[in-house]
Parts: C-alpha cells; sequence; structure tokens
C-alpha cells in the first residue's frame, strides 16, 4: 500500500449561468440589431456613456435619457495586433483602437481597417463599416470595424481628457 | 465603546428572477433609498462596505462593478467582504469603532436565479473529501435536520409549524416572494425534497439587495428620531468539516449570542438568519429565545432568500422595529457556510 502523499487530484468544475445584459444593455444591444448606437446621459455630469451602463459610476445615478449617436468619431488610442486572434479582423498586422464616438464621453472598442496599421493615428477621424444588413444581430459584431474618413486629424486637446 | 446606530435601511422589493435588471440597476434604488432616510448627504457618508459573492454572478470583482451605484468620485473610503452584508456590517462598525469617521454604507446583493445555487454553495464544502460528493445546500441541510429531529426527539410536523408561520407573516411584508397561506398540512403534503425536508422548509430562490446606514454618537441622534443603537455584536465560527461538529446544535451561535448580550435583557423581536425550518428551531435554543419572543415576523429567508443580503436584512428589519417604535430591543442573527457553520449575533435596542 502506498504511503506517497497525495499532491493532486483532479476535479471537473463547471458552473453554468444565464446573465441578464440589464436595462440599459439590453436597449443598447436591441439598437444595434436596427443600426443604432446608443449611449445615454448622466443627468449629474452631462456625460453621454457609450455603451451605456445604466448608471454613471462617478455620480452613482441612473443614467435614463436616451442619446442616439453618429457611427463616425476618432482613435483616442489603439494598438497593433500582430497575432491573427480576433476572429473577425482583417489579416494581421491589424488595429484594435478605443474609438470616441461624435458626442461620447466614453470610448467603444473597435477595429480599424481600410489603411495599413503603421499608418493609423491617434484623432484620427474614422466611421463604421457595417456587415450588410441582413448579417444584423444584437451585437457590437454588426460594426465589422472603423476605417478613415480623410478628414484631418482632431487635435490632442480635443480629446486629451477621454484617453 | 462608541455609541453606533442604524439610521437607515432600505431593501428591493425581491422577486424569484430579475431578469431585467444587472446587479447594479438592482442595487441602485436600493442605495438610493437608504441615504435619503438616513438624512446623511452622500458625500458625507465617511465607509461603505459591500457583501456579495462572485460566485454567484460568474464574473470576478463583479464587488466593483456594484460601485457603479454609489458614486465613487471623488474617491471614496470603501472595502468588501466576500460574505454575506451582515459582515460588511460588521466591518462597518469596526470601523466606526477607531473614531476617525461618523456614519458609514453598508449593502449586500445576489441574484440566486441567475446559476444554479446548489452547485455553487457545493463548492463552499471541503474540496477534497466532501464537495467531489456532489452535496448541495439541500443535501447538507437535510442532513442538519435528520441530526436535529433524531436529537431532539421533534418531528416534521415541528418543522412544518416553522415554515407556515413564516409564509402567513411574510403576507404582511410587501418585500418577501413567498407569502401566503399555507397550514403545516399543506407544507406536510408535498414530497419532500431531501428528506426531512420539504419545499416549504427551504428558503426560496431569490434575486435582490439591501442596504443600511450606520452612524455614531450625536449624528445617529441628530439624524434619526429614534436609532436602533448596537448594544452588542460578535460573530463565531465553527470547523468547516461536518463530521467533527454537532449538528444538531449551534455552539458557535450560543457563543455569539453570550458575547453579544441576548440574555442581558428582554427581547421583544427576533429575526434568525434561518434558510430551513430546522435552523430556526436550533438557533431559538442557542439563543435561549423563549415562546414569548416573536421571531421573524418578516417572514425570514423562507420569505426571501437573496444570498448574502439575507442576513444584513434581518439586522434591518430588527432596527426597522426599533425605528418605528414597535420594538424596544431586539436580537439579530446571519448566517454563513454549510449547516449554520458561520454565526454573527447583534442585539439592538432604541431609547426613549
Amino acid at each position: 500500500m502506498s504511503t506517497e502523499p497525495v499532491t493532486m487530484m483532479v476535479e471537473a468544475i463547471r458552473l453554468d449561468f444565464e446573465l441578464g445584459a440589464g436595462t440599459a444593455q439590453s436597449r443598447f444591444l436591441l439598437g444595434l440589431a436596427d443600426g443604432e448606437l446608443r449611449g445615454q446621459r448622466c443627468p449629474v455630469c452631462r456625460k453621454v456613456y457609450m455603451p451605456p451602463r445604466g448608471s454613471c459610476p462617478t455620480d452613482g445615478v441612473p443614467t435614463e435619457e436616451e442619446v442616439l449617436l453618429p457611427d463616425h468619431g476618432i482613435v483616442t488610442t489603439f494598438c497593433v495586433v500582430n497575432l491573427q486572434f480576433h476572429p473577425a479582423a482583417p489579416p494581421a498586422p491589424y488595429v484594435c483602437a478605443q474609438v470616441l464616438l461624435d458626442g461620447a464621453d466614453t470610448p467603444l472598442f473597435g477595429l480599424v481597417a481600410g489603411v495599413p496599421a503603421d499608418e493609423v493615428r491617434m484623432g484620427m477621424k474614422v466611421k463604421a463599416e457595417w456587415k450588410p444588413r441582413e448579417e444584423w444581430t444584437t451585437n457590437l459584431m454588426n460594426i465589422k470595424w472603423f476605417q478613415p474618413t480623410g478628414e484631418p486629424d482632431a487635435a490632442y486637446e480635443t480629446y486629451q481628457e477621454h484617453v | 465603546m462608541r455609541d453606533i446606530a442604524v439610521v437607515g435601511f432600505a431593501q428591493s422589493k425581491h422577486v424569484e428572477s430579475d431578469t431585467h435588471h444587472n446587479e447594479v440597476e438592482m442595487l441602485m434604488p436600493v442605495i438610493a433609498d437608504v441615504v435619503k432616510q438616513s438624512g446623511i448627504g452622500a458625500k458625507e457618508i465617511g465607509f461603505t462596505c459591500s457583501g456579495s459573492c462572485d460566485y454567484l454572478i460568474g464574473a470576478p470583482f463583479s464587488f466593483v462593478q456594484a460601485l457603479d451605484a454609489v458614486g465613487a468620485w471623488p474617491p471614496i473610503s470603501e472595502s468588501h467582504v466576500e460574505m454575506d452584508a451582515a459582515w460588511a456590517l460588521y466591518e462597518a462598525w469596526v470601523a466606526l469603532q477607531h473614531g476617525d469617521i461618523e456614519s458609514a454604507l453598508v449593502y449586500g446583493f445576489g441574484k440566486t436565479s441567475t446559476g444554479d445555487l446548489g452547485e455553487i454553495l457545493n463548492l463552499q464544502l471541503d474540496p477534497y473529501t466532501v464537495a467531489p460528493l456532489g452535496l448541495d445546500h439541500l443535501s447538507y441541510g437535510g442532513l442538519q435536520a435528520r441530526a436535529y429531529l433524531d436529537t431532539t426527539g421533534r418531528s416534521e410536523r415541528d418543522l412544518a409549524e416553522v415554515a407556515a408561520r413564516s409564509a402567513h407573516d411574510a403576507r404582511d411584508n410587501p418585500n418577501a416572494v413567498r407569502r401566503g397561506e399555507v397550514t403545516a398540512d399543506d407544507v406536510l403534503g408535498e414530497p419532500p425534497v431531501r428528506s426531512p425536508l420539504r419545499p416549504f422548509d427551504c428558503a426560496p430562490i431569490t434575486d435582490g439587495a439591501a442596504a443600511v446606514v450606520l452612524a455614531a454618537g450625536d449624528l445617529a441622534r441628530r439624524v434619526c428620531s429614534r436609532p436602533a443603537w448596537i448594544r452588542g455584536i460578535d460573530h463565531r465560527i465553527e470547523a468547516h468539516q461536518l463530521g467533527v461538529r454537532d449538528l444538531a446544535t449551534s455552539m458557535s451561535t450560543a457563543l455569539a449570542g453570550d458575547t453579544a448580550g441576548v440574555a442581558s435583557g428582554a427581547v421583544d423581536v427576533a429575526e434568525l438568519h434561518a434558510q430551513f425550518s430546522h435552523e430556526e428551531l436550533i438557533l431559538r435554543e442557542a439563543l435561549g429565545l423563549g415562546d414569548e419572543v416573536r421571531v421573524n415576523p418578516s417572514g425570514g429567508a423562507l420569505g426571501a432568500n437573496p444570498v448574502m443580503a439575507t442576513g444584513l436584512i434581518r439586522i434591518g428589519e430588527v432596527a426597522h422595529r426599533i425605528h418605528d417604535g414597535s420594538a424596544t430591543r431586539g436580537v439579530a442573527h446571519a448566517s454563513s457556510g454549510p449547516c449554520l457553520q458561520q454565526n454573527l449575533v447583534c442585539v439592538l435596542e432604541g431609547t426613549d
């Protein structure tokens, strides 16, 4: 009979959850299915959250006022990815960016394409490239990526508090 | 010791499954309500402490996300316990004893509808020799109920009467999820879920939240016409391994009750964190509460069990009855872990 201490045991653990997105994020996700970008404004600090969280973490109050945002904005910051791991990304190297939609105070995550990765810049103006309408679901992946509009870059001072 | 009182209490209207609101959306109105009730400005509150469990939500650091409901700017002094929020209240009480803050916000929240509570609570057991056996909370609750009945000679009808009285009392609690007239015969008419426990002997699946505001000395007197003073509070823990404990009694509750001073005055009301009917009987005995003590007038955890807030609600329910003058001295109890492993007892008193 072995007297060796047991140093390893395998116990498979799995937990399944059925989570609700919540009222605010449900509004946001349902909007995406209609090609709308629904943000929410804080009644106290007036900041517009995108995507909305249902509350303003600064003021601790509900953000009930809905604000429709356009599908264009600026790249506040970005990184170049050299591994092909994002399922919907263009061939590497590709760019993941924080995109501040015009009128929003928090940036949205998105891919940037239609421009070589080494030409993407902070302050670059971009616009969403949507999938064909018949493929839209309640998912942010409806936006394939953002691509440059060719307009002049935004000055750093105009977005520095959102970086 | 500094005089510290509960000056505000709020809870959600609990439901069996809230599919519309996330945790932050569930918490926000409760926190807004309790802060307003307390008469203390949100930005004046000296310390914030919460109790919740990441396993219930299936997400790490969910308590950080929950701070969205508080408004943590400018930065606040904040802490969290991965336990029922009654223990968050204990931490806040200790912080207030230090003397450098005057008030604290305590909250707890839990959605038990999103996962399988039995599978989640299995994971709090000894991971080598007990959890792999697949025991859920109903199973070890059943083990304890059987140990209690066989040791004391009490019957399944005694359990059924606790369940029936709880359902009856919960009728007057608009926040309870299980309310209505159920007789002991009705309870006994259902087949056991884990013998000897039947469906009404077990707390319902519940989504909900609760919050309390504590204030010290003069601030408490200024903002509350009848503060619920914490006269004693203590918590004790027993061995983790179920096999080395006497499951038919609760030594840790008895000890916490003694230290908190339960017996040093008459008790008008007691709110006990009993998630099964037999637990109420064990706890009554451990705390030496006689038949004259009104136990769980809210319907208790058998009426609503938003896990991680249920214990804090016991403190809030007693405080509420002191605030409105319907009670003068009460006992609140909170529990955590399998088979009443950890127990907290809080004695509250109002003065005229």
